[in-house]
């Protein structure tokens, strides 16, 4: 029986704390009134003063989706011209208020879908080891049962952020909450049949439903195999998890229009469920790693050998290249065509997180290809580690550069709000996770593949 | 012409096989070589053969490959006719790099795996009117034959090889070819 070390517990909290501290921070502290977005834009503006400040914003209220006014259709009448300006700066600096106040409650949920949909990629990889019968992993069941514990707890952080950003925020991350937005916005009239907000909460807790109960029953039938004497409940987890990939696939791919594409409601993508997924197996195969090397390393997972590492690491690798595979798929396709009404949603990630945008696919394709190309390398504890830190670092942007973009635009960056969110989220992740982990012994006893697995060797 | 001798050592089961090496290497007799009809898992470990650098061919002619598709279409598409193609940017290489990627990935592929199988066939000495070199037939169907050089201690060695398991032993006198 493995049990929670107190100091992993109270590093645990304490990330809580001081996350919960800093979130909070985030909140009190983006709330600018009007005046003070003003003054702040026009020590930002290039020429300072109230000259500077009217440009600039007439500039950028030109593309913002709030401007309905067409300024060249008043253009050659000054007076029009200059209570427009007066109207588009007004509006502009409403624009950046909205965005600043944003950036609290995007913080908060990339890092509440960061680390759910580790848990959730991992809950997939636990239900394929038993669909495909697979003869090295039963030694890492536990390990993967420890990690789906916060796939519950997590989901509903996720949904309950969404839904309060539209009820108690002032629609903070889903533009489709607002009804005056959509009141003037035919194509979100279009899509409201979908896109509202009763609807979002109710698919929510179907998807979450669906899949703790998945967990559920998974988890119990591993603890009651341990002390069965029979395969029977081997042959039921076999079964639901052949039903639950089945769907699986289907939520997952609604999940990912729902919690992350509806961001950008004006945008959409045909494999985004796929690219989503492919996040999450490999972030979610990461943390398995990790967790097995920190386990291992504390002498509790004897049986483990470097070749469940070596497969681990492999999983890494080959879905770190299938996830670029769609990021370049999804990219090059909409480049290539460069059809305005889905290009926007990539004009605007290059124009405005030029680094991060192409950093995270170096960080999650080129650093993991080349690291993790070596077979002898892929045995090396620290170094699976170190490619396993850039892998999750990588994803973690991945997240970001798809929700920031639509909430906070260009107004982003990465300080207290968003790392103390990581923060708690990755307190929340260790504590919850470890605390499972401590309920059952850390071998499952008597699995039909279990004798292979303990002996497999590559 | 000078002649060595070599003793055949036939066996019917790889299992056998495997601990008979194992004895022998233990024995420090120098096996020269090793027929058998189907990979046997572990044979070159127990053999202590050294493990293949094949794969880091690969890795380079992969480079190699990557290189040539970089440099034909950064030559062709921005240096020496840089049209415009239905709006695509050829102003410089990386403005119109997605086009390229699919050919640079299937030029890389194509080049680790053709040159790889080439350097597979060089190093392995296989091509398509190469005289055979096997010992004995049956080592394509169900024997293995093991094949350990004899200095003068023929009677030790071959009781040794009975005492393994070999169901055949034959003294062979080899004409060296070369």
């Amino acid at each position: 029986m493995y049990t929670i070390s107190n100091k992993l517990k109270t590093f645990s909290i304490a990330l809580i704390i001081l996350g919960l501290l800093g979130v909070g921070y985030g909140f009190m502290t983006s709330h600018k009134s009007f005046e003070e977005v003003e003054t702040m834009l026009a020590e930002e503006a290039p020429h300072g003063g109230g000259h500077g400040v009217a440009t600039e914003a007439h500039v950028v209220a030109g593309d913002s989706d709030h401007s309905e006014v067409s300024h060249e259709a008043n253009s050659h009448d000054a007076t029009a011209n200059a209570g427009q300006h007066v109207d588009e700066h007004a509006k502009h600096v409403e624009h950046v208020q909205h965005q600043m106040a944003n950036r609290p409650w995007s913080a908060l949920y990339v890092a509440a879908f960061f680390f759910f949909m580790i848990a959730l990629g991992v809950l997939a990889f636990y239900a394929i080891q038993f669909a495909s019968q697979s003869g090295w992993s039963p030694v890492l069941f536990r390990v993967m049962e420890g990690i789906t514990a916060y796939v519950l707890p997590g989901g509903l952080i996720v949904l309950a952020i969404a839904i309060a950003s539209g009820t108690i925020g002032h629609y903070n991350i889903f533009v489709w909450m607002d009804p005056e937005v959509v009141a003037h916005d035919k194509l979100l009239q279009g899509k409201a049949s979908y896109l509202n907000i009763w609807w979002f909460a109710f698919r929510g807790l179907i998807f979450i439903a669906g899949w703790s109960l998945y967990r559920h029953f998974s988890r119990k039938f591993s603890i009651a195999n341990d002390t069965a004497s029979d395969n029977s409940y081997f042959k039921k987890t076999f079964r639901i998890s052949a039903a639950f990939l089945v769907f699986f696939i289907y939520t997952e791919s609604i999940m990912s229009w729902d919690w992350i594409m509806s961001v950008d409601p004006h945008w959409f993508s045909t494999l985004f469920g796929w690219y989503v997924f492919a996040g999450m197996a490999v972030s979610g195969i990461t943390v398995i790693a990790f967790i097995t090397l920190y386990l291992k390393s504390r002498g509790h997972l004897e049986i483990v050998n470097d070749s469940h590492i070596h497969d681990l690491a492999k999983f890494m690798f080959g879905f770190s290249i299938f996830w670029a595979y769609l990021w370049f798929s999804q990219f090059m396709l909409i480049w290539y065509a460069n059809i305005p009404e889905e290009v926007t949603y990539f004009v605007t990630r290059i124009q405005d997180y030029n680094g991060l945008f192409f950093g995270m696919v170096v960080l999650n394709f080129v650093f993991p290809f080349l690291v993790l190309m070596n077979s002898d390398y892929k045995r090396i504890p620290w170094f699976v580690s170190m490619a396993g830190i850039i892998i999750l670092v990588g994803h973690y942007v991945d997240v970001y550069v798809m929700i920031m973009p639509a909430t906070v635009g260009d107004r982003w960056s990465i300080g207290i709000p968003e790392i103390s969110s990581v923060m708690l989220f990755a307190g929340l992740f260790i504590f919850i996770v470890f605390s499972a982990l401590s309920k059952a012994p850390l071998l499952v006893k008597r699995n039909p593949f279990l004798k292979e697995s303990e002996h497999f060797h590559y | 012409m000078e002649t060595s001798k070599v003793i055949h050592a036939i066996y019917t089961d790889d299992d056998v096989l495997m601990s008979a090496v194992k004895r022998v290497k233990a024995e420090r007799y120098h096996i020269e070589e090793i027929y058998t009809p189907f990979p046997v898992h572990g044979l070159d470990k127990a053999m202590g053969l050294a493990p293949t650098r094949l794969a880091i061919t690969a890795f380079l002619y992969g480079c190699v490959g990557l290189c040539v598709a970089v440099a034909m279409m950064n030559f062709i598409m921005i240096e020496d006719w840089p049209q415009n193609i239905g709006g695509k940017p050829s102003f410089s290489y990386i403005e119109n790099m997605p086009a390229f990627v699919p050919i640079m990935f299937e030029l890389t592929v194509f080049f680790a795996a053709h040159l790889m199988v080439i350097t597979f066939y060089l190093r392995s000495r296989m091509w398509p009117f190469k005289k055979a070199e096997n010992p004995d037939l049956r080592t394509t169907d169900d024997h293995f034959l093991m094949e350990i050089a004899v200095h003068g201690n023929e009677t030790e060695l071959e009781n040794l090889l009975k005492e393994t398991g070999a169901v055949e032993i034959k003294l062979i006198e080899k004409e060296e070819a070369h």
